[in-house]
């Protein structure tokens, strides 16, 4: 009896630990930056002349969601966003990633800094009017430089940030309607009492 | 037949125009005393797209962004170890290939040693039990004699 109680307890356990570990997302990596106040910037509004940044927040709750028309995922989660953003709960501000530069396609060798601009206004915005605009307004992260401070390296990401700046959880990868409504509106929801 | 061969040779050629079509790596800065210190650094650092790889081997767009950053960093006279901190307080423990040791990395470091022991434990038990299992009796008249004719029966019987 023992005899084969033994290898029969080993292989459920081996069983378990290769279960869980296959269940494992290995792209859901925990940020440190939750719990702590977001990273300030200063970044060009798409479509108007003026610039934004997280202070212009302040008090309030808000989604920062990290975009781009080159991400494909994007396209999963962006009628999800599109329909929040029709319900008025909570603005979402759009962070444009690396528009022109993060599709590889083109050689930033021969493009100079002003062609790039306009190249990402005129690429999100025809994007956003195909597919909807949930964002109260975009800005444009041409090199990702405020991308690395947020610890961005996969689109979309979603940020939701509280009234005083602190940022409460970070959301990798395309929202799904579960995670809207188990993760984030509840959330939402208590940060705004 | 021919044609499946020329399908074939069609679909190689293909990839090999796409492995020519990858990126090589960004040219190195001017200064060598940069780029051998963000050699170093980036050695040290996971890239987080393509997780088994570091900084340093990577061509992900990402982990160029990353070198960019560094070479900043290192310009504006940073340590090593403050742009360790720089980019551990943006990705986490996860982005460092050595994971400082602390509770939730323990599992991490001490695992293999763990299993180690265990299974040194399970074979010298294991050994230890056979051992007493196989100790000597003496053989009665009647074994003894079984024995031998068992002996002599395979001796009769040598192959042709």
């Amino acid at each position: 009896m023992n005899k084969f109680l033994w290898p029969l307890v080993g292989f459920i356990a081996l069983v378990v630990l290769l279960a869980v570990g296959l269940n494992l997302n290995p792209r859901d990596v925990p940020s440190p930056l939750v719990g702590k106040p977001a990273a300030n910037f200063s970044l060009p509004v798409l479509g108007v002349d003026r610039k934004f940044g997280p202070e212009d927040m302040k008090g309030k709750v808000w989604l920062l969601n990290v975009w781009a028309s080159w991400c494909i995922s994007c396209r999963q989660e962006h009628p999800i966003l599109v329909e929040l953003g029709r319900k008025n709960i909570v603005p979402v501000i759009g962070l444009n990633y690396k528009e022109v530069r993060g599709d590889g396609e083109t050689d930033m060798a021969k493009t100079d800094t002003a062609s790039e601009d306009k190249l990402a206004r005129q690429r999100a915005t025809k994007w956003l009017t195909q597919h909807g605009d949930p964002y109260v307004l975009s800005v444009l992260d041409l090199d990702g430089r405020v991308g690395i401070d947020y610890g961005v390296y996969g689109v979309p990401e979603t940020y939701i940030i509280d009234k005083a700046g602190i940022i409460r959880m970070k959301h990798t990868g395309p929202v799904t309607p579960d995670d809207l409504r188990k993760k984030i509106l509840p959330l939402v929801a208590e940060l705004n009492k | 037949m021919i044609r499946s061969g020329r399908l074939l040779a069609l679909i190689w050629l293909g990839f090999g125009a796409l492995f020519a079509q990858a990126k090589d790596a960004a040219p190195l800065a001017e200064d060598p005393l940069t780029e051998k210190r963000l050699l170093a650094i980036t050695a040290e650092l996971r890239c987080l797209v393509c997780q088994n790889q570091t900084i340093a081997d990577s061509n992900a767009d990402l982990a160029n962004d990353f070198r960019r950053e560094i070479r900043k960093l290192i310009a504006e006279g940073k340590s090593d170890q403050e742009i360790l901190d720089f980019m551990v307080a943006r990705y986490g423990d996860f982005v460092r290939y050595r994971p400082p040791v602390k509770g939730t990395t323990i599992l991490l470091w001490a695992g293999p040693g763990v299993l180690l022991v265990i299974g040194l434990a399970v074979l010298i038990r294991y050994l230890r039990r056979r051992n007493d299992a196989i100790a000597d009796t003496e053989l009665t008249a009647e074994e003894l004699q079984q024995a031998n004719a068992l002996l002599a029966e395979t001796t009769d019987k040598k192959p042709q």
